[in-house]
């Protein structure tokens, strides 16, 4: 047992340091800096995947046949950190870290040759259609549906909180194209062009006022059998593996880390009434420390699951845990900014947080996008699988209830 | 990075457990722990000892936490034990080996009544006399205190309370004239005793850091005694988590188990959730602290901070879930419950340390 971090990956964090110092350009770190979701503003995180590609950086978790990196899993955790550090805006996740992976867990190769390198190069901007206004948490029970005709599928319902619809030019679904049996059984994964004709895109206005959701209405759509990624019937199976690619993939701890660090940095300019600063006060500190310390859990937690993966092992129940504990943290360390600013908080100015617009911050940058991260934060409990739903697999697959 | 035992790390384990497990005598179980080379563990292979680390201090102290095991090993190898490892050749010569043997019982003497848990806040007095010391005070909840053979007390020889600089640590007979041992029992079934010095006399050759200079090395050690609290918390409160899921899969109300409940699983989620982030926090500070990284306290107040957090949710669920159960001596979660409760009270409690951490 030891903390050792070994030689090689201390010098690939200077290559990335170096790289990134070098790369970030103005605009992309004002969106980073302006970005209050896990979803950047579009225009900037495509420059930055732009340039990320042109490096062979874009996605390190790939396979390396497929465009990855090849990196160990400690080098993927060093680059990480250091894109949080360099408040980089985050990639838009939904070609890269979803549609991707399961293509080439599932897809033909022909598929995974006309995909792949454009989900890489950002020329196809992804979303996923997997919820509908009748099936969240219970997933299994959408009914958008796919009549089979010939060589198409025709498409008939609707999915909503469709991440960036609006902006997308590809998506890749669930539908189901059998009415009897297990819900789960039915299902097929399909790939779309959202130029398809009989697609309607609404985005719904968020409580942050941004329209990063959409609901997607599907009107006899028609989607060439050769899109369906793995079997008919078996899109559940192809839906699971992204799952087991993912797991022990995302760390919550680094952001959190350099969140409460800025937190200490605000609070120790805010005056209190006793004169002297919040960062000093006894009950703001305390509930900060209690915040940090979890974090500092949460960090071996994850160091735990790497080390596991590292060495060939199932890190098992962990990773069922990190989303829970890192959303909840995220939302927590949201709720303590908001607090930290008190009414400087309030002052709502949504197109100041627009990078590159015209209307100026009336006071601190920072206090600009507190309230704007704690509104949308509320939603990390509730995306990717609901915390309850995440506690309920908790105590059915770890505990055995 | 890694997290994995060394073949060594887990035969102690595998060891250890089948210890707890297999129906230890109690009356001897002091000596079969030396004859097993736990006493031994951490003290230098040139003093005799087996040159093991924090990580097999942890490794045991889980499996005895595990066990519920009643012993005297914190009082008398974690902290006597941690004292005399940092002290000179000439002392280390003189008690070690009949610590190892099973033979010398140990106490370390800090708390005092109506101050709260922290080497600097000692008052108790040791004026320097005839070449000697005369010890005047009290100390309250000596762990071990009634049955150690030495007692080390913490005393102050300069400053004020609050000061870090002129504590004293002293090797005190507890057969001395002027000492008054009133033995006790804690809430957990641990031994301890309140010591009353009435002008105690002691030779110089009874001090056993440099005068005024015992603070740091006293703190190293509450820091190592921390770790192994958390080890132990760590195996004791893995029980209760068992132990609340197995009944819940076998107790039955309304006609079904009541595990199948969600209010209840969603419980026990949280528990795990708990257990396991205190478990990642025990690695980081008894790492840290091995390794010498520069935040290796602050992940010590962090875990001490958890202990008494973490432990009271999942204690306290685990006696909720247990129902009325939960509430008889019968039990064994009832007794693990009294010991992680006395954990939070020891060495300072949750509050205390996180406000350490929070000063950074």
């Amino acid at each position: 047992m030891d903390l050792k971090v070994p030689e090689q990956e201390r010098h690939f964090r200077e290559e990335v340091r170096a790289f990134l110092d070098e790369s970030l350009t103005p605009e992309i770190l004002e969106a980073g800096r302006k970005t209050t979701s896990v979803f950047a503003p579009v225009k900037e995180a495509m420059a930055w995947q732009r340039l990320l590609h042109a490096k062979g950086w874009a996605a390190p978790h790939w396979p390396k046949e497929y465009g990855g990196t090849g990196w160990s899993v400690g080098q993927r955790a060093v680059f990480a950190e250091e894109l949080v550090r360099a408040e980089a805006p985050p990639l838009i996740p939904m070609g890269l870290q979803m549609c991707g992976p399961c293509l080439i867990g599932f897809g033909t190769e022909e598929q995974k040759a006309h995909y792949l390198p454009r989900i890489l190069s950002g020329e196809d901007i992804w979303c996923q259609g997997y919820s509908e206004p009748g099936a969240g948490s219970d997933l299994a029970s959408l009914k958008t549906f796919a009549e089979s005709d010939g060589d198409d599928y025709v498409i008939n319902g609707t999915k909503i909180w469709t991440t960036y619809a609006h902006h997308a030019n590809r998506m890749f679904l669930l539908v189901r194209t059998r009415r009897d049996g297990k819900p789960q059984a039915g299902i097929t994964f399909l790939l779309l062009d959202m130029n398809t004709p009989g697609i309607t895109v609404e985005p719904i206005v968020g409580l942050d006022e941004v329209p990063e959701q959409c609901q997607v209405f599907f009107d006899n759509v028609r989607v060439p059998k050769r899109n369906r990624v793995g079997e008919e019937n078996d899109g559940w199976t192809v839906a699971k593996y992204l799952l087991t690619f993912e797991r022990g993939g995302q760390d919550y701890a680094p952001a959190l880390g350099v969140q409460l660090q800025r937190l200490k940095q605000i609070a120790a300019r805010q005056t209190t009434a006793g004169g002297g600063s919040l960062r000093d006060d006894p009950v703001w500190a305390h509930k900060v420390a209690a915040c940090e310390s979890e974090v500092l859990a949460l960090s071996f937690t994850e160091k735990r699951i790497k080390s596991a993966l590292s060495a060939g092992k199932d890190p098992g129940a962990l990773s069922s845990m990190t989303k829970i504990l890192g959303t909840e943290l995220q939302q927590r360390v949201t709720e303590l900014g908001i607090e930290t600013l008190g009414s400087q908080a309030l002052v709502w100015q949504p197109q100041a947080l627009v990078p590159g617009g015209d209307e100026a911050p009336l006071g601190p940058e920072y206090a600009l996008t507190a309230m704007a991260s704690y509104l949308n934060a509320r939603a990390c409990s509730i995306y990717g699988g609901s915390n309850e739903v995440q506690r309920g697999i908790i105590a059915k697959a770890v505990l055995g209830l | 990075m890694n997290f994995s035992l060394s073949d060594e790390q887990q035969m102690l384990a595998d060891s250890a457990r089948r210890f707890v497990q297999g129906g230890y005598q109690a009356e001897t179980l002091w000596h079969q722990f030396a004859e097993l080379g736990w006493l031994a563990l951490p003290f230098d292979e040139d003093d005799g000892g087996l040159g093991a680390g924090l990580v097999e201090t942890m490794v045991l102290l889980e499996e005895l936490g595990r066990g519920g095991v009643t012993t005297p090993y914190l009082a008398t190898v974690v902290l006597g034990g941690g004292i005399l490892r940092r002290a000179d050749a000439a002392c280390r010569a003189r008690y070690l080996p009949d610590l190892m043997a099973g033979d010398l019982q140990l106490a370390l003497a800090v708390d005092e009544q109506e101050r709260v848990f922290a080497p600097e806040n000692t008052a108790l007095q040791a004026r320097e006399e005839g070449g000697g010391f005369v010890l005047n005070g009290r100390k309250t909840v000596v762990l071990n205190g009634d049955q150690a053979d030495r007692i080390l007390v913490l005393a102050r020889t300069g400053g004020e309370p609050g000061d870090q600089r002129g504590l004293s640590l002293f090797l005190l007979d507890p057969h001395s004239p002027g000492v008054t041992l009133t033995p006790h029992r804690l809430v957990d079934g641990h031994r301890a005793a309140r010591l009353q010095l009435d002008g105690v006399r002691l030779s110089a050759d009874a001090l056993i850091f440099e005068k005024d200079a015992a603070f740091e090395p006293v703190r190293q050690v509450l820091d190592e005694a921390i770790l192994a609290l958390g080890a132990e918390a760590v195996g004791a409160l893995s029980v209760l988590l068992d132990d609340t899921v197995e009944y819940s899969k076998t107790r039955k109300q309304f006609g079904v188990p009541i595990g199948s409940f969600q209010v209840l699983q969603h419980r026990m989620a949280d528990m795990f959730m708990a257990l396991e982030q205190t478990r990642s926090l025990l690695l980081a500070a008894t790492l840290k602290t091995l390794e010498g990284h520069d935040d290796a306290r602050q992940a010590v107040h962090a875990l001490k901070a958890r202990i008494g957090g973490a432990g009271r949710h999942i204690a306290q669920e685990a006696v909720q879930l247990h129902g009325g159960m939960g509430m008889t001596d019968e039990l064994a979660v009832g007794r693990y419950f009294k010991r992680i409760t006395a954990m939070d009270g020891l060495f300072g409690g949750a509050d205390q340390h996180l406000a350490a951490f929070a000063r950074g």
